[in-house]
């Protein structure tokens, strides 16, 4: 490289600021990349009210993770324990009571986020190239989630805390050889005890930051690609974009703000609703309650489990329905986006929502004929639409040809 | 191993709930129902003289101190008296001694049984259980309490009720170790109202329901402000988003 050369590289990392701004900005670039992130960023300007459930669950964690901290100054994470401290924090902590009923009600209101939030990837095709990584991220922070949310249920060791812990935990038992020993390392114990929820409340802390970590991945990957739009479609000029700042900011805004209303209504009125009464009863093993049901945002993949009549298989079924999805890029053949110009896959894609909130009705139900008749159905239909239909549709139906952006405004004006 | 056996076994049958036939519990109107209910604080008031005259025979309130009766608008006085009517064991003394005292009001309330086992002991085998928190413990709240303690009837002819247990029309499987409780004028209220039995079961779940539950009213309270806050913060935002996009093509 030339000397020329060097002095030009150089210069590109220069600050575009002056003063204190440009002093902080030429040593640590993160004013530069603040404003190219968030400020300037081109976003299309198509983007409908599904797209702010993204932004809305990072507001769901960030409330998780600030309750979380004031929760943990007063939890204590033993079997004796537990479940008083977690009175005194209702009773005696001031505002307690609100910090206790915002942590739990957030985690079903987080859920609610990104399941819409994943809809949305389905339905507009958001998954597909090159966004593959954008998508594979997000699966994996649901996964964590899932095993967040599960953990964080066991610590205020009511009943329900203790036999949800008991059965799940199981699950690993039914691996083969190595099961035993994974449990025994995961429990600290032969059965779910004090050193249990001593691990859980470290694992569940540890996840959560695992979490925020991931989100730094998601986004990063999205920012290389920009956000995918309802037609599908890349903008193909500025015309077609707005800046994230004030654009998108205000819009989600909007949403959130209406979304924080809906649960400020259930969390100041019915902030039980979405729990269990089994878990105001201290953990005890010697009585087990008449129906242990996991936590709502578990029931479809607890119906998924519970189809397969084998232990190891219904583990490997729950398990692999997450992992599945990840496939979708590369299993979905077509070469349009969005569901709005495909008129098959759209109607798979529905039907799978549908699935979803069928399969969470019969989780919820006793493992009786009919219900376990139906996880069944919905299960098959889970693999069928990711390993048949995703392939298949590509090929055998006719999509519309997608729009461009400033096209599908107008159309939509008229 | 018989654990994991037996979580194996809930797992992949866990009903047991489906059996028998399904309890209606019949819905009662409460004074702290609504956005603006609050704690009939009467009736809680009396409510705390049957849990302290009947209930707290057997039942502990474990999550409950006396000082938390100042809620229901009892005088730091008469708070002081109700507990100095219990002895409280405390220690160990200098000597290492365990003593005991009269309460104070920064004490739990008194426990009837020292342990479980005495508990057990003393019932039956069966364990009465803490009251603290059980409008909020069980599914259909204070309604299963008030029907509960109202639901001491005859048993149908066919049935044969064992020895120790009561017949109850809405216990889970319709067995109860506990005798009926209450029956009418069994408590001599101070305010002169009229112990019948529906106004005992009434004013002991108010009472109940706010032990369990102290924070309600705050809750309610705070919550009107956030929610109208945030309408007002909507629509604030929902003017904003119009003028900021009021010039993009969308």
């Amino acid at each position: 490289m030339s000397s020329d050369q060097l002095q030009g590289y150089k210069k590109t990392l220069n600050s575009p600021y002056t003063g204190i701004k440009g002093w902080i900005d030429s040593r640590l670039p993160l004013i530069r990349m603040m404003e190219a992130e968030y400020l300037k960023f081109p976003v299309p300007k198509s983007l409908n009210y599904f797209w702010s459930f993204g932004g809305i669950a990072m507001f769901c964690l960030i409330g998780l993770i600030l309750t979380g901290i004031f929760l943990g100054f007063h939890y204590k994470p033993s079997a004796e324990d537990a479940f008083d401290s977690v009175e005194r924090i209702m009773r005696d902590v001031s505002f307690g009571w609100l910090i206790r009923y915002l942590h739990a009600n957030l985690v079903s209101f987080f859920f609610i986020a990104t399941f819409i939030h994943i809809f949305r990837a389905l339905y507009f095709g958001s998954y597909k190239a090159p966004r593959e990584l954008v998508y594979i991220f997000g699966l994996t922070m649901f996964m964590l989630m899932m095993a967040t949310a599960f953990l964080g249920y066991t610590l205020p060791w009511g009943q329900m805390s203790y036999w949800g812990a008991t059965v799940i935990t199981n699950l690993f038992s039914a691996i083969p050889v190595v099961g035993d020993a994974i449990l025994q390392l995961l429990l600290g114990d032969f059965t779910v005890g004090d050193s249990a929820v001593n691990r859980f409340y470290v694992l569940h802390w540890l996840l959560a930051f695992a979490i925020v970590g991931l989100v730094v991945f998601h986004v990063i990957t999205l920012h290389m690609t920009g956000s995918n739009n309802p037609t599908g479609s890349e903008p193909q000029s500025w015309d077609e974009t707005v800046s994230f700042h004030p654009y998108v900011t205000i819009k989600d805004l909007n949403a959130a703000l209406f979304f924080f209303i809906i649960m400020a209504f259930i969390l100041f009125y019915y902030p039980n609703i979405l729990g269990h009464s089994d878990n105001y009863i201290k953990a005890n093993p010697m009585i087990t309650p008449a129906h242990i049901v996991p936590e709502w945002y578990f029931l479809p993949f607890y119906a998924i489990l519970r189809a397969i009549p084998d232990k190891l298989g219904g583990v490997i079924a729950m398990f692999s329905s997450i992992l599945a999805l990840g496939l979708l890029p590369w299993l979905d053949t077509s070469k349009v986006r969005s569901c709005l110009f495909r008129p098959i896959w759209r109607y798979c894609v529905l039907l799978f929502a549908v699935n979803f909130l069928v399969l969470m009705y019969v989780g919820g139900k006793p493992a009786e004929d009919i219900y376990v008749l139906i996880s069944r159905i919905g299960t098959a239909y889970w693999f069928l639409f990711i390993f048949v239909l995703a392939p298949l549709v590509g090929f055998l139906e006719t999509p519309r040809q997608p729009l461009t952006i400033t096209n599908y405004l107008q159309s939509k004006k008229a | 191993m018989r654990k994991a056996l037996l979580a194996f076994f809930l797992f992949f049958s866990f009903n047991s709930y489906g059996a028998g036939a399904k309890i209606e519990i019949p819905k009662y109107d409460w004074s702290w129902k609504g956005f603006f209910g609050t704690y009939d604080r009467a009736s809680a008031q009396r409510g705390l003289k049957v849990y302290r005259e009947v209930c707290a025979g057997c039942h502990s309130m474990n999550y409950l101190a006396y000082r938390n009766l100042g809620d229901l608008g009892f005088s730091e006085d008469h708070i002081k008296a109700i507990a100095a009517e219990h002895l409280i064991l405390d220690g160990p003394d200098d000597e290492g001694e365990m003593f005991e005292r009269d309460g104070i009001p920064s004490d739990q309330f008194a426990n009837p049984y020292p342990n479980v086992q005495a508990a057990r002991a003393a019932n039956n085998g069966a364990y009465p259980p803490d009251l603290s928190l059980i409008v909020k413990a069980r599914p259909k709240g204070a309604d299963y309490v008030k029907a509960l303690l109202l639901g001491y009837v005859d048993p149908p002819e066919d049935m044969k009720v064992p020895k120790g247990q009561h017949y109850n029309k809405y216990m889970a499987g319709n067995l109860i170790a506990m005798t009926s409780p209450l029956s009418d004028g069994l408590v001599d209220y101070d305010d002169g109202t009229e112990s019948s039995m529906d106004q005992m079961t009434t004013d002991v779940t108010t009472f109940l329901a706010w032990a369990a539950e102290p924070s309600l009213e705050d809750r309610k309270k705070m919550g009107l402000k956030v929610i109208l806050f945030l309408i007002v913060l909507f629509a604030l935002a929902y003017i904003s988003k119009q003028q900021i996009w009021r010039d993009i093509k969308h």
